[in-house]
């Protein structure tokens, strides 16, 4: 049985923001191979991960494997790097963090010293590697290269796993784990591990319309509200199980594969809550529209301080998940 | 056609829970249908076959309309709730609503003016600070009347009044759904799909599988509009009118109509004398826009009706421009 912590302490350590997941993609094929009939990436960089069944059905599971990120747009004259964004980026989330390059360099992310707290936008960030100027900077990086959260990935209190990327590397995790359990099945499964989703559900589009499945899920994290004050009020929870999706901006999932989740997760036991969430969308988004449409739903796992340096999940959630999911395998409406 | 569109605003059908819409709709249309079937995404699709051989067309209009979501409750028993498609916020005080499965009513609650400050009374709340009062008497107790996920429509009686018009919720677009109904009673003069399509107001989402699915050479969407004449605006600002005739869409935030079409359609409403009218801005947006990027294109025409408060819980429209919505659709279609 797949070691949760450890594999995610490896993808979290993996480089991979949008556009560039080749890296995450050669560790998740790896782990995926020994358990797959075919393993394959299409021309988006897709990692899909194919297991025959009875060819009557087929279920697309998608989790995404890039992660957010920063891109140096500019380089000045002390050395210092000054960038955009790859995805969601909170100026005061990012404010202190350290981040890595694709080559091993570090930095820390600060304000500029004449901007005013209240007004602060993202160009007034810079991120410094501690480059005495310009040349020796323009050794260590180019405009153009792309920087992650560097954190460490940790066990923490009740349970708890803290890590960088959670979103959406805790998800491959899931599939990951869910695909090791599968003996035989009759719907023809691929655990797509998907491209540039927080660019705007990217992959997922050309994955979808490549296999054009009967039935989706996406696996993704989604907001628990179970921190000080969470604004808006949600009732998911860490620790209250796999979180069946309603609705998000991107997606209402298909009532009868709601009404089939909770039923099936019902009868197997495992802890389940509903999700909905107002704002924020995941690949089940351009699943269930693509080609004539698609049958489609998603699991998630609850996480506190999504795209943050980083974010907490609870592995009680994580284990309901890989059971919803090797349940779904079975889907049939 | 009148005692239809009555029919159709009383029915509750928000975003992703069109059932008792499109249960109406097939049991309508049935009876003209030479094919009839529902999509994964809950659209009704319709066939009538035409006079004639050659193109396919397919005419759309949508079922949905905006709505809540239940997403939690307080401590002592108030739904908080998600809007479902896109509305003022404004507009939600005081309302009345059918809430969840068991169509429970409920009202959106809000300080009395007696204790709220004046600082409060300036400002409008964010929805996540509204609560629906379904007089529930704790957190348990509302959860178990309206589970977490479940839609919530507005209540409102639909009614004739005025001269000559008509106030309903749902106008948008179920005057379209009633145009549709109408139009596929008679035999076309091509092979023409009916889209009924779900989930326009939350982005355009159904018709985009429905048009995949039909392959259509040509479409028509048939919708409700921004109508702005109200005291305060003047010129551009009053967009379009109800009364003042068919709306031919030729742009808006969404889609630029072919632009043959739109001028064949202008064309036939002068000879067919059938008032129409502009849009006097460029807003908005329809099921037109997923339609015309559908596969590898297909050109688009748009009618509408001008609709007063679109997306609130009362809305507008004239009863004249329904019946001209009707004959110019028809006309437009016999000469596709």
């Amino acid at each position: 049985m797949l070691n949760i912590f450890e594999t995610q302490q490896k993808l979290a350590a993996a480089y991979g923001p949008s556009g560039q997941e080749r890296a995450v993609a050669e560790v998740i094929a790896e782990l995926a191979k020994p358990y797959a009939d075919d393993v394959y990436t299409d021309r988006l960089g897709n990692l899909i991960a194919v297991k025959k069944g009875g060819g009557e059905a087929s279920v697309m599971f998608s989790a995404h494997m890039d992660s957010i990120g920063l891109i140096v747009t500019h380089i000045d004259e002390n050395g210092f790097l000054w960038f955009s964004q790859i995805g969601g980026l909170a100026i005061w989330r990012i404010y202190g963090s350290v981040v890595r390059f694709q080559n091993g360099t570090r930095g820390v992310v600060y304000i500029n010293g004449k901007a005013e707290p209240k007004d602060v936008k993202l160009s007034d960030l810079y991120i410094d590697i501690g480059a005495k100027d310009e040349a020796s900077a323009r050794k260590m990086v180019s405009v153009g290269d792309t920087a992650v959260f560097d954190q460490p990935t940790f066990l923490m209190g009740d349970n708890c796993l803290a890590s960088p990327y959670l979103d959406d590397r805790i998800a491959c995790v899931v599939l990951l784990a869910a695909m090791q359990d599968i003996q035989k099945t009759d719907n023809d499964l691929y655990f797509v591990f998907s491209s540039q989703e927080e660019l705007g559900i990217r992959g997922a589009k050309a994955a979808a319309y490549g296999i054009n499945p009967t039935y989706g899920f996406a696996v993704d994290v989604t907001m628990s509200g179970d921190i000080p004050e969470h604004k808006p009020k949600m009732e998911c929870k860490l620790h209250g199980g796999a979180a069946v999706k309603i609705m998000d901006s991107s997606i209402i999932c298909h009532p009868e594969v709601v009404k089939w989740l909770e039923a099936t997760a019902d009868r197997e036991g495992i802890t389940h809550q509903r999700e909905i969430l107002l704002a924020g969308g995941t690949d089940a988004g351009a699943i269930h529209v693509s080609r004539a449409g698609v049958y489609t739903g998603a699991i998630s796992i609850p996480t506190r301080y999504i795209h943050n340096p980083v974010e907490v999940c609870s592995l009680d959630d994580v284990e309901a998940c890989i059971r919803l999911v090797r349940a779904a395998c079975d889907i049939s409406l | 056609m009148k005692e239809r569109i009555k029919q159709l605003c009383a029915l509750d059908g928000v975003s992703g829970w069109e059932d008792e819409v499109r249960d109406y709709i097939r049991k309508t249309a049935e009876p003209s249908a030479d094919e009839i079937r529902e999509d994964v995404m809950g659209n009704l699709l319709v066939f009538r076959k035409g006079e004639k051989e050659g193109k396919t067309v397919m005419v759309a209009a949508h079922m949905d309309e905006v709505g809540l979501m239940v997403r939690g409750a307080t401590e002592d028993g108030f739904i908080k709730f998600g809007t479902v498609g896109g509305m003022d916020r404004r507009l939600l005080f005081g309302k009345t609503l059918r809430c969840g499965q068991k169509k429970l009513p409920g009202v959106i609650g809000l300080k009395a003016p007696h204790l709220s400050k004046p600082s409060e009374r300036e400002s409008v709340p964010q929805v996540s600070d509204m609560y629906i009062d379904i007089g529930a008497s704790s957190k348990d107790d509302a959860l178990r009347k309206v589970q977490l996920g479940e839609v919530c429509a507005f209540d409102t009686a639909p009614e004739d009044f005025g001269n000559g018009l008509f106030k309903a919720k749902a106008v948008d677009d179920r005057i379209g759904c009633a145009v549709l109904l109408r139009l596929l009673e008679e035999k076309p003069v091509c092979d023409t799909w009916f889209a009924f399509t779900v989930q326009e107001e939350v982005g355009l989402r159904g018709s985009r599988t429905a048009a995949f699915a039909l392959k259509p050479d040509i479409a028509l969407v048939i919708e409700g509009t921004t109508g702005a004449d109200r005291p305060d605006l003047k010129g551009t600002e009053r967009v379009c009118a109800p009364g003042e005739g068919v709306v031919l869409s030729y742009m808006d935030g969404g889609s630029f109509y072919d632009r043959d079409l739109f001028e064949k359609m202008r064309g036939i409403a002068d000879s067919e004398k059938i008032p129409w009218q502009l849009k006097r801005v460029v807003a908005g947006g329809t099921d037109a826009a997923a339609i015309q990027r559908s596969r590898s294109g297909v050109p688009v025409a748009g009618l509408a009706a001008a609709v007063r408060y679109i997306h609130a819980p009362v809305s507008v429209i004239s009863w004249e421009d329904a019946e001209n919505l009707y004959k110019l659709a028809k006309a437009f279609l016999s000469e596709v």
